[in-house]
């Protein structure tokens, strides 16, 4: 198990650093001047260098890269070029808001997932299973944003019960444990949880159906063990899948949230990248991405870790 | 004691049975897709779709472009606007088939061009293996370390908006999932006996790839591929949302929805129309690949 992990931490590192170039080259590849945002067209020539001097810009790419690392390390992603504020603050702000929902979704996503997943899986080509199959594909086509937006029609315009942006009363940021906060959370978090439902019912619904088929299940039926109980060992089996799937699955909430937080106005990192994008704020871009992106590489490797050490049949292997 | 000649056949044109060839691969792919009902009614739908794009200009009732300011948003059942209006007096009906153009180009092409890309890269990693393909995976594992929807966005944010940007940026979302599958099948079919043998007999490099290892990785690696067609549907689509892809005044449902997005309190069933494009489009593309996955017998 430790060399496992390890080995696992090894290989972690050098998709940290890809991921760090990734992020630092973005920058980079943008057209025209990075300061173009915070200089008024007529600046002079002067005052450009004196700009490009204190933001870092005039030195080498790899001495950038280094700097910008080093910095990173320390917590400081550099300062936002249109709010003059620090990046790390603004993307931890963000960030709360952003785990809050994504973690939301994917409970709800995931119990229903899960929910048709094995119903689908037990009676499979029953119309239980016509039904959740159905769903499931429906769930990983629908185009979220879109249903953001009907959701919106249907309980905000039309039915007047629920608040249709933001994330608290008055446009509050901060999210707070009341009702009141509670129910602007509402629709982003159903219109999310849409999507790891889908993929969530669709693996699980494949896995049930091929643990049933397995030489062990009739033989516990033989030995006279209750359906609870068989139900049980499908669950053990099953597990270690489902698990993974959850942590994918929050990852990709977390970093796709863009889309739903521009149509419910939360202010989430998404938000934040709308911002950064239209007002072309490159180190506050650079510096979302980079938290989200890093997000991720440790989410892969926390599912794997845990993975290895609930199911004995991926360390033998 | 009979003689060993009338042992043998007498006339081997009347004794030999004629040599019935076993049915081949794609016709048993042609007879399990037939009896898929569903995909072949989404096929059907995804080809409507398509023919729709194609015609656009002689199917479109109106010219997509000529708003009134007079006419904005009208209700769904106007006369002479079956479809209603958008935000500028456009006829909504006109608008969604042009769309068709926009948004099926810009969700089919960066999966075509990954497909491209991303088969090279893979077929040749995992033909060549070694270093080469530690090199080559490492490089796009650290693509695939990003969510996709983050790696679109960030992407076509830093290139900035337009439509060859965020077909740039897809097409790089979309080859590191394509190249790892091509890379996985590659390696299998390269340790098969057939292609030792082909080795030993002398064959070089390239024609054990043409003539052993294409014809039977291509198949899988498509299917893999149609099946990310719905996604990147969504993602093109939502790019142009958030204002990354096509700019206006072109008619894009991805945008449409976006530009509409503050027509939802006064004709929220216009607003919503563009989405049911997209959604019936992506949920064809989605069935066909699942058909299409099943009817080859392909497990990606």
């Amino acid at each position: 198990m430790l060399v496992y992990l390890g080995k696992r931490l090894v290989y972690t590192i050098p998709i940290v650093i890809g991921v760090s170039v990734v992020c630092f080259g973005l920058v980079h590849i943008a057209p025209g001047d990075p300061l173009v945002s915070v200089l008024p067209p007529d600046a002079s020539e002067e005052l450009k260098q004196q700009m490009m001097r204190a933001y870092g810009f005039d030195r080498p790419y790899y001495e950038q890269f280094f700097l910008w690392c080093v910095r990173a390390l320390q917590g400081d992603l550099g300062t936002s070029i249109a709010t003059g504020r620090s990046v790390s603050s603004e993307v931890f702000r963000a960030v709360k808001n952003t785990l809050l929902l994504s973690f939301v979704a994917t409970l709800i996503g995931f119990f229903f997932g899960l929910l048709f997943g094995f119903v689908a899986g037990y009676f499979r080509n029953s119309p239980i299973d016509k039904i959740a199959s159905i769903l499931s594909v429906i769930g990983v086509s629908v185009p979220h944003y879109w249903l953001g937006m009907v959701l919106v029609i249907i309980f905000s315009v039309q039915l007047n019960w629920l608040p249709p942006t933001g994330a608290g009363p008055g446009g509050s940021a901060d999210w707070q444990p009341d009702w009141a906060h509670f129910r602007h959370l509402i629709l982003p978090a159903v219109t999310m949880s849409v999507i790891p439902m889908g993929i969530v019912a669709r693996t699980i619904r494949a896995l049930v159906a091929d643990i049933l088929s397995q030489d062990f299940v009739p033989a516990l039926r033989a030995k006279g063990l209750s359906e609870l109980g068989i139900f049980g060992h499908v669950v053990k089996n099953a597990a270690p899948t489902a698990l993974a799937v959850m942590g994918l699955q929050l990852g990709y909430l977390l970093g796709g949230s863009i889309l739903i937080e521009t149509v419910f106005s939360w202010p989430g990192t998404g938000f934040l990248l709308n911002a950064a994008i239209f007002q072309r704020d490159l180190p506050l871009l650079q510096g979302t991405i980079l938290v989200l992106a890093l997000f991720f590489v440790l989410l892969n490797l926390i599912v794997d870790v845990i993975q290895t050490a609930i199911d004995p049949r991926i360390q033998r292997s | 004691m009979t003689s060993v000649a009338s042992l043998l056949p007498q006339d081997p044109a009347k004794t030999v049975a004629p040599i019935e060839r076993s049915p081949g691969y794609w016709s048993g792919v042609g007879k399990r897709f037939n009896k898929d009902k569903l995909a072949i009614a989404a096929g059907i739908l995804v080809l409507l779709l398509v023919l729709m794009a194609v015609f656009a200009p002689l199917i479109a009732p109106m010219d997509p472009y000529a708003g009134r300011t007079i006419r904005r948003l009208r209700p769904v059942g106007t006369e002479g606007f079956p479809l209603g209006t958008d935000e500028l007096g456009r006829d909504m009906l006109s608008r969604l088939i042009y769309g068709a153009r926009y948004s099926l180009m810009m969700g089919v092409t960066p999966v075509l061009m990954a497909f491209g890309v991303g088969s090279l890269i893979g077929i040749v990693a995992g033909y060549v293996g070694g270093k080469t393909n530690t090199v080559m995976m490492r490089t796009i594992d650290v693509f695939y370390a990003f969510p996709s929807v983050l790696l679109a966005v960030a992407l076509s944010g830093a290139l900035g908006a337009g439509i060859q940007n965020a077909l740039v940026s897809l097409t790089i979302v979309f080859i590191p999932p394509i190249a790892r599958v091509a890379e996985a099948v590659t390696t299998q079919v390269r340790n098969r006996d057939y292609v030792e043998a082909a080795r030993a007999s002398g064959a070089n490099a390239l024609t054990i790839i043409r003539v052993h290892v294409l014809g039977n990785v291509l198949g899988p690696i498509f299917v893999y591929a149609t099946g990310l067609i719905s996604v990147s549907m969504i993602l093109a689509s939502g790019l142009s949302f958030l204002g990354l892809g096509v700019r206006p005044p072109e008619p894009e449902w991805g945008l449409m929805l976006n530009t509409l997005r503050t027509a939802i309190y006064n004709q929220p069933l216009v607003a919503a129309l563009p989405g049911v494009m997209i959604f019936i489009t992506s949920i064809s593309f989605n069935v066909l690949a699942d058909g299409l996955r099943n009817a080859m017998d392909v497990k990606v």
